[in-house]
């Protein structure tokens, strides 16, 4: 097993639910699929969702629901 | 000669150095949100300095060429990709056809420009290739890239050649500003004087709905206003003005809470008082802050904020001259905001 942090392409604001109050799009220990929604990062009113590259499971988040993240930092890891 | 987009980024969208004389009947400026970065981007490829280029927010495009070209990439440190091996900022590379263009994730800035050779041949609309995407003006089809897109591109007519290259102490803007430098009026007296002091005294954190129309900006202390009666049609918020018109870089303070600079696609009037309003020199500067940046503004005189506009002038003068661009000719640009 190999474990990949993947970084945040670009800055805003990280949600890890489609909406308030809905799940969350993956929980720690879900399998992910290349092109998965792992969240979205919101920025300039848009919603840009950020997709999965690698297929694997997810290990953990580094960024919380709701919180501020800058462009390349880690934002979840990924066993693949 | 044309460019395939593959993947258009968050907004990628066209821009020149804008269509200023509109802005009376509600067309705002458009154009580059950091205008020298566009500027050297052009004179990178040999195109005239106000040439059409794409300007890529945060993230960038993945772009096929289907000849041969020249390219260059200036503003934020967006580290452009020639299939997949890294190329230079603030230097012309050549492309060759079927060649993809991409990017590594943002390193510092916000707004990258991507000029190339003969530049992106869109239509002119009202003198100016800019996208104004609020108004569904200019650029390819008045809005953002999409994926599927095919750019024209015009005929190379400079005579710049791969590697020409900008001195780091050239690429203006690169460090990301601290300090926004902003003449105070013509509404500050409507806040105490207490409350002005506060203002320029509080870090100010960039919203991230901040975007072309304007930079939000919040975290500092809410504004104290100055009791009035209301004067007839400016209602009975105290942040409310009979309408004015909004100069390009003025400061609303709507609720008197989070200020708005507002920038290159911003609305031409409406009933916020102003603050004041952020100089030339630094609205660059602005295009280039990513959201929760913090910045303070900072006070100064009609003297000083010429004196910015001709340091600015002077290196762009430098990167002309360092590049055998022309530098008379641009006298228009030289008064332009």
């Amino acid at each position: 097993m190999t474990v990949t942090t993947v970084a945040c392409p670009l800055p805003g604001t990280f949600y890890r639910r489609p909406a308030p109050g809905q799940a969350p799009f993956k929980e720690i220990g879900d399998a992910v699929a290349v092109g998965d929604t792992i969240g979205l990062i919101e920025v300039m009113k848009t919603f840009m969702p950020i997709e999965a590259e690698t297929a694997g499971t997810l290990q953990a988040f580094h960024v919380d629901d709701e919180e501020p993240v800058m462009a390349g930092q880690p934002l979840y890891d990924i066993d693949v | 000669m044309a460019i395939e987009v593959l993947k258009a980024g968050l907004a990628t969208t066209v821009q020149d150095l804008g269509r200023p004389g509109h802005y009376d009947v509600g067309i705002p400026l458009s154009g580059a949100m950091d205008r020298f970065a566009l500027r050297v981007a052009n004179m990178l490829v040999g195109n005239d300095e106000g040439a059409a280029a794409l300007e890529c927010v945060f993230m960038g495009p993945s772009l096929r060429f289907s000849t041969d070209a020249l390219v260059a990439v200036t503003g934020a440190e967006l580290p452009p990709k020639l299939d997949g091996v890294p190329r230079p900022t603030w230097t012309s590379f050549a492309v060759a056809a079927g060649q993809v263009l991409s990017f590594d994730y943002l390193r510092r800035g916000a707004r990258a420009y991507v000029a190339v050779a003969g530049e992106i041949d869109v239509p002119l609309v009202l003198g100016s290739r800019s996208t104004y995407a609020l108004g569904a003006l200019g650029g390819l089809e008045g809005r953002a890239l999409k994926a599927g897109d095919v750019l024209p591109v015009g005929l190379p007519g400079g005579a710049a050649s791969v590697g020409q290259s900008v001195a780091d102490d050239l690429r203006r803007g690169s460090q990301t500003a601290t300090a926004l430098r902003m003449m105070p009026g013509l509404y500050h007296h409507r806040v105490t004087p207490d409350s002005l002091d506060g203002f320029f005294a509080d870090a100010w954190a960039v919203a991230p709905e901040a975007d072309r129309i304007g930079y939000r900006f919040r975290g500092g202390r809410p504004l104290a206003f100055v009791d009035r009666r209301p004067p007839f049609g400016a209602g009975s918020d105290p942040s409310n003005i009979v309408d004015s018109c909004y100069p390009y870089g003025s400061i609303q303070v709507p609720g008197g809470t989070e200020p708005i600079v507002l920038h290159r696609d911003a609305v031409s009037g409406g009933g916020y008082f102003m603050l004041g309003t952020v100089i030339s020199a630094d609205m660059d500067f602005i295009g280039q802050l990513q959201p929760h940046a913090k910045v303070q503004f900072t006070p100064v005189t009609m003297d000083e904020a010429l004196a910015a506009r001709r340091e600015r002038q002077a290196t762009l003068d430098r990167v002309r001259k360092a590049m055998g661009a022309p530098i008379e000719g641009s006298d228009t640009a030289r008064l332009a905001p």
